[in-house]
């Protein structure tokens, strides 16, 4: 890291409509470092990053990169000064090649005709500098998402980026793939490249930043040397409180009804999209008043597994058993009914639609039971989402704004909501902080305990192995379609649980 | 001897699907719909026969039809890019405003409501006669040409690779400077004036302009293009094949074996089965029809 000033931003302010994004954020970083830019959901990160690659105008402040004044640049006046941003949904188009894909709009031309070889050539290179490894002839929509990542960054490269912006990298990657992504990023900048860092882990932040900047509410609140700052300081000017970031021991009460299996898998086959057998013959039971932790490395038929209990992917054979109840040929509504609660792991997809306000959405598949006469009972829809966006702390607390308009913790919390302010005796929740802050984490977290010991069944599937450690009472570890072990909580830790993870152990679970 | 003219005549009758099939695929691919098609070979086919009519010569008719597809072609860009109007109902209106405008100046240049006098063609006679007398005509071997030109200019040149881009993702091309909205003007504009081609060619080798002359063949090319998966050499296939169908359906007509509306099906039929998923998964350009975001 040297003293030079690659980014200056000052007194930036960005408004959309009645939501004021960024208040006089400013935010400098150092050439040659990698800076994390921390901070709730909703905080203004992603738009003061949006701003400085000249994605969106901004309203009043200065951008200064390397000394020069750019404010009001656009993105290829950014890509031109080697400014770069990687964002959190990549862009990418699937059906073109990964070489195809670095070299659009800039492609090597010969005598009139896309010059395929070399712009292969050139991303092999490209490939073999970086230590970023990803096959130039492929097809993106071949690639796993950590490829993906790789092109992304590779395409900023392609266009000589300096200065790097990442927008939560890590949200979408398995733990082998983030320690990857960190070789990558120190790579990068022990070659002298600048990078920013959107993050709202701490852990990733002490692992690979060298100054920190939060953000709270669109404004700046803290600048902080990585060195002499620790995880609890940082979560507090994150949020503006303490926040109690130790894993709890708090066992269930007593009292409640084990034994007695409210959810119950027996030898469960599901066919997969590329696979025959994503889940692989599995058997488990969760009890009333348990959390049962599956942990394991994403795309070894959690996803499957889960999709088959909540009905949404069809059952090759085995039985599901609810409360007592055959469910497994049965619709996801008569199991709803049943008392299977589920909240999917991706949000965009499964949890919400988009363009529905937050009060339709608290409703989706409850909308019979706000009906009067076959007409919707807009009082009643209304009263509901008042009720949960304060229980839930859902902001901004509108309920007529489209999901689309919220955070993304914010959009989990209206999924969280839903599922949980109905009836239900089995909770499956799929990745349930997924893309979440700190603060929204600790109040799932809370919400999860609270419903195991009101004695609700939990299935949790999560791929933060910490996640799955601190909230379960069992833990069973799957593994290409299997579970191929079950712990108590007592007997597991993230080095126990390891290896069975990445298929070095293995033992049958009955 | 009956092959050969078997194989004639769905040349003949294939020529046109071929142009307008080039159009449809070249503008889906950049992810503008098609609905259009009938409409510019009906203001191709109208706009050759005005340029022959006043000079005398087909070639300037050729030209006169281009220029009648890239009006149409411009009308279809600007509603669709600029104004971000639904593609379909553009599609519908552009059709519809073709079998309009074409009966007007139909009536105006000509005093007729059902079609225009003999204007200068290619080919001596207007069909039969010498099986071979076709091949006189220059649309014929352009047509043959336009789906492997197109083939190699979507998947060899650049501008291919971002028409690709374009389709599938807009998002991320304009992320990487590819000016979106221009590639796809180029490629609904140039779509007009090949599937105007096709309209010329019907009317230059009928010597006339009748009214709503098309008669439904810009639909059966959209149904090629689908049919073809947005390939152009697959569509072109497509496009043979449903000639040969037609060729068929006149020659069973003859020997009346089975009703010929069967046969007349069998584009229809063929279309419905292919984007039924049964011949291989059909995926439309993830784009198509999405010029709002």
């Amino acid at each position: 890291m040297s003293d030079t000033i690659a980014l200056r931003l000052t007194a930036i302010d960005k408004r959309f409509g009645p939501v004021h994004a960024n208040r006089g954020a400013s935010l400098v970083v150092h050439a040659g470092e990698i800076h994390a830019l921390v901070g709730e959901n909703g905080a203004g990160k992603s738009t003061l990053m949006k701003i400085l690659s000249g994605m969106m105008p901004v309203d009043s402040g200065t951008i200064e990169v390397g000394g020069r004044d750019v404010t009001g640049w656009t993105t290829a006046d950014a890509i031109a000064a080697g400014v770069g941003m990687v964002h959190q949904h990549f862009m990418l188009v699937p059906t073109l090649t990964v070489a195809e894909n670095v070299v659009l709009g800039r492609e090597p031309v010969t005598g009139g005709r896309f010059d395929r070889a070399r712009a292969e050539h050139d991303v092999k290179m490209l490939c073999e500098q970086s230590g970023l490894d990803v096959p130039p002839d492929r097809l993106v929509a071949d690639l796993s998402v950590g490829e993906a990542q790789r092109v992304e960054i590779l395409k900023l490269l392609y266009r000589g980026a300096r200065t790097l912006l990442l927008d939560e990298p890590t949200a979408v990657l398995s733990p082998p793939e983030v320690a990857e992504l960190w070789k990558v990023l120190r790579r990068l900048r022990d070659g002298g490249a600048t990078v920013v860092l959107i993050t709202h882990k701490l852990d990733e932040v002490m692992a690979v930043s060298e100054n920190i900047t939060v953000m709270r509410a669109g404004e700046t609140v803290a600048t902080m040397a990585t060195r002499e700052t620790s995880p609890e300081k940082i979560a507090k000017a994150m949020v503006g409180r303490d926040v109690d970031l130790a894993v709890r021991n708090d066992r269930p009460p007593a009292t409640a009804a084990h034994g007695t299996a409210a959810l119950e898998v027996r030898h469960l086959v599901v066919r997969g999209a590329r696979i025959e057998k994503a889940v692989h013959d599995v058997s488990f039971s969760v009890a009333a008043g348990e959390i049962l932790g599956i942990a394991g490395v994403e795309g070894n038929g959690q996803t499957e597994l889960l999709e088959a209990i909540a009905g949404i992917r069809n059952v090759t054979s085995g039985t599901i058993v609810l409360g007592g109840q055959d469910i497994t040929r049965r619709s996801v509504h008569t199991r709803g009914e049943a008392g299977l609660s589920h909240i999917p792991e991706d949000r965009h997809r499964r949890g919400l639609i988009l363009d529905y306000s937050v009060a339709e959405n608290l409703i989706l598949g409850q909308q019979h039971r706000y009906t009067t006469s076959g007409l919707l009972d807009r009082d009643a829809i209304e009263q509901h989402a008042r009720h949960c966006t304060i229980e839930y702390d859902i902001r901004p607390a509108d309920p007529s704004l489209p999901a689309r308009a919220l955070s993304g913790g914010n959009q989990q919390k209206i999924v969280i909501a839903r599922e949980m302010s109905r009836a239900f005796t089995v909770l499956l929740a799929a990745q349930p902080t997924r893309g979440v802050d700190v603060g929204a984490i600790e109040f799932i977290h809370a919400e999860l305990r609270k419903a195991r010991n009101n004695g609700k069944a939990v299935l949790l599937v999560s791929a933060e192995l910490k996640e799955v450690l601190t909230l379960s009472d069992r833990i069973a570890v799957m593994y290409g379609g299997r579970l191929v072990a079950m712990f108590s909580r007592s007997e597991a830790s993230e080095e126990v649980i390891g290896p069975f993870m990445t298929g070095a152990k293995r033992e049958r679970v009955a | 001897m009956t092959a050969l003219l078997f194989l004639a005549q769905t040349v003949r009758i294939a020529i046109p699907y071929l142009f307008a099939a080039a159009g449809g695929a070249i503008a889906e691919r950049a992810g503008v719909i098609s609905l259009t098609l009938e409409g510019f070979m009906l203001g191709g086919a109208f706009g050759a026969v005005l340029g022959a009519h006043y000079t005398g010569s087909p070639w300037v008719g050729i030209i006169t039809g281009i220029a009648a597809g890239l009006l149409l072609g411009s009308i279809h860009a600007v509603s669709s890019i600029r104004f971000k109007a639904d593609q379909v109902v553009v599609g519908v209106a552009i059709n519809l405003f073709a079998v309009g405008i074409t009966r007007f100046f139909l009536q105006l240049a000509f005093e007729s409501s059902s079609n225009s006098p003999r204007v200068a063609g290619f080919g001596s006679e207007t069909s039969g006669g010498n099986a071979a007398a076709f091949l006189d005509n220059p649309l014929v071997w352009l047509g043959l040409a336009v789906m492997p030109v197109l083939a190699y200019v979507i998947n060899k040149t650049r501008f291919g690779l971002r028409v690709r881009a374009v389709g599938e993702h807009p998002q991320a091309a304009a992320s990487v400077g590819v000016p979106v909205n221009r590639v796809r003007y180029i490629a609904v504009i140039a779509s007009g004036a090949l599937a105007a081609l096709g309209g010329v060619y019907l009317a230059l080798d009928q010597h006339q302009f009748t009214d709503s002359m098309t008669a439904g063949r810009g639909f059966i090319a959209l149904a090629a293009v689908i049919f073809g998966r947005w390939d152009p050499v697959r569509a072109g296939i497509a496009c043979l094949l449903f000639a040969a169908a037609e060729t068929l359906q006149i020659q069973l007509q003859a020997a009346q074996i089975i009703p010929s509306q069967f046969v007349a099906m069998i584009p229809y039929v063929l279309t419905i089965v292919a984007v039924a998923g049964v011949v291989g998964r059909s995926t439309p350009p993830t784009a198509l029809g999405k010029t709002s975001e």
